[in-house]
């Protein structure tokens, strides 16, 4: 279980992140929505430790900022986008270094720590890529090796952000769809960034709405996709309207 | 790897032999057997004990250290045209260099010692300094890199001429070392540089999956559990210790640095626990070859081996720069 007290972050003396305080359970995806700018990357950029914040931060109960920087990768792990990876590394190599948390100085892999790459690989449906370089990869593969690269890291929180941004419709819905599947399996906390209203209302557990650096609300997607709300915090009129097939809200520009 | 280890340690072995049979005059596979045996003919003992071997030893580390720390460079900065010549740190170097000569001619073995201890610091200042002006961001593009090293690299050299003139006395022998000439070698300044390779190169060797983990990025690379600044910080030092003391006695010597970590991830891929240690191997063979190939060009007189890899480097740039160009891919 991920929690998120009054975390705070600024770059440089302009407060970008104020006061979040969020709960994100074991086998749970909470999708972070919210317009462009509103802190959804900072968070986890935050969480992750690579810039710096105030607030209190703990994955299942274990105070994060008391771990180095290689204990922290054991208890999270980071999917970003899948632009500008090293292109010369092999799918193999590049999902394996998800256990440099666990090796020794010069990156010697056990036998378990290639098992355990080759799991997750498998898991992802990758392995048949594991020669090719990552380079020649489409964007939708490339994105499945990097979550491949964070189940290496055997980290019980896992944070997205905007795993889908350049991939088309198909590789989106398979995308979220093993995340969901992986956060029920391995009893992940997920926190995911997501600007798409309609994936977050379809794979998502529950939804945290950012404006501003602040959270407006927290809850089910009914709950948090409505009209009003989300109005508010786009700046543009939008409908909910009802998914044809599933019991969940669509929201539309009006 | 370890195929690819020994291969390149033959072709080492070989290149070191060439480079002790080959010169003004040239020395007969038998008669070099009977040599380092200890059984050969005085004179031919003489020239390969006394001029040849510690000729072909700093040749060899020189190379070694410019290949390894290219290596380095590129990783470091994410950018495969880094080399320590293009980026400016030779240069650099080579200022600290020239400027400790230039105090006084470093006859005794503490002068000798100052030379590469103020090469080292020229080349932290460089390293630096181009950095600070080409980083966009956290990224450093591949034209402000290459075009603030090479502005910063004509400042540097033009100080090194100056200083060179203004000694009068010991320009000739200075020239020779700035164009990247090992004749004035011997084994007191193998000695001077030895403690700064095996430090800088050694680190190298050890920081070899740091160094595949920075490939991702600042941001990744610390979500993968590493201190991001001071690995980054180590690997800078370690990568200007192995430039300098190659500059300290062997000039400037471009491209040696950018050609053979290239040829090297071409044929065994990225992984820089290979890289490293294949391109110290590569480097040393590859120098020693255009060392060879300097001393019998125009024989008896020698060439300077910088215009040697600089003849077959540059071409080689513009192919990588056109394969990058091209594909986005190195």
């Amino acid at each position: 279980m991920l929690q998120i007290r009054r975390l705070s972050a600024a770059y440089q003396t302009r407060p970008v992140l104020r006061d979040i305080s969020l709960d994100v359970n074991n086998g749970e995806v909470l999708a972070l929505i919210g317009p462009n700018g509103a802190g959804k990357s900072t968070i986890i950029r935050a969480l992750s430790g690579v810039i710096p914040s105030s607030g209190e931060m703990r994955s299942d109960g274990d105070d994060l900022r008391a771990l180095d920087a290689t204990q922290r990768a054991q208890r999270i792990a980071v999917v970003p986008q899948a632009i500008s990876l090293p292109p010369a590394f092999t799918v193999w190599e590049t999902a394996a270094m998800g256990r440099a948390p666990y090796l020794g100085f010069l990156g010697n892999a056990s036998s378990r720590d290639d098992e355990l790459t080759r799991a997750a690989l498998t898991r992802v449906n990758a392995l048949t890529l594991s020669e090719r370089r990552v380079g020649e990869l489409s964007g939708g593969e490339a994105q499945r090796v990097l979550l491949a690269r964070a189940l290496c890291q055997a980290a019980p929180t896992l944070l997205l952000d905007e795993p889908t941004a350049h991939l088309d419709l198909h590789y989106q819905v398979s995308l979220l769809e093993l995340i969901r599947e992986l956060a029920q399996e391995e009893n992940f906390a997920v926190l995911i960034a997501l600007h798409d209203l309609n994936l977050a209302a379809r794979y998502a557990h529950r939804v945290a709405l950012l404006v501003n650096g602040t959270l407006t609300a927290v809850g089910s997607p009914r709950n948090v996709l409505t009209s009003e709300t989300l109005s508010a915090a786009y700046g543009v009129d939008v409908v909910v309207a009802e998914h044809p097939f599933l019991n969940i809200p669509l929201a539309l520009p009006k | 790897m370890k195929k690819s280890l020994l291969l390149f340690s033959l072709t080492l072995l070989f290149a070191a032999l060439l480079s002790l049979a080959i010169g003004s005059i040239f020395i007969s596979p038998a008669d070099l057997w009977k040599i380092l045996r200890g059984i050969g003919e005085d004179k031919f003992a003489f020239i390969v004990w006394n001029i040849r071997l510690p000729r072909t030893v700093l040749v060899a580390l020189t190379g070694a250290a410019l290949s390894g720390s290219g290596a380095a460079y590129q990783g470091l900065f994410r950018n495969p045209l880094a080399d320590p010549f293009l980026i400016g740190v030779a240069s650099g170097a080579g200022l600290g260099a020239v400027l400790a000569m230039t105090v006084q001619w470093p006859y005794t073995f503490w002068g000798l010692l100052a030379i590469p201890a103020s090469s080292f610091i020229f080349a932290l200042l460089t390293v630096f300094i181009v950095y600070f002006f080409a980083r966009v961001g956290r990224a450093v593009p591949t034209t402000n890199l290459i075009l603030t090293g090479v502005a910063f690299s004509s400042f540097a050299t033009s100080l090194t001429s100056f200083f060179m003139l203004r000694s009068a006395n010991e320009v000739r022998r200075a020239l020779g070392w700035l164009l990247g000439g090992a004749s004035q070698s011997g084994w007191t300044a193998i000695l001077a540089i030895l403690p700064y390779l095996v430090v800088g190169l050694g680190v190298l060797l050890l920081f070899g999956y740091r160094l595949n983990l920075l490939q991702f990025g600042d941001d990744q690379a610390q979500s993968l559990g590493i201190n991001v600044t001071r690995t980054k910080t180590v690997i800078l030092v370690a990568a200007s210790l192995a430039t300098a003391a190659a500059v300290a006695f062997s000039g400037i010597i471009g491209f040696i640095g950018l050609v053979v970590p290239h040829i090297v991830r071409l044929w065994f891929g990225a992984d820089y626990r290979r890289l490293i240690p294949l391109s110290i191997l590569g480097g040393a063979s590859a120098l020693l070859f255009s060392d060879v190939i300097a001393r019998v060009v125009l024989a008896p007189q020698e060439l300077p081996v910088g215009i040697v890899t600089a003849l077959a480097g540059a071409p080689f740039f513009l192919w990588v720069l056109r394969r990058v160009k091209n594909q986005g891919y190195w």
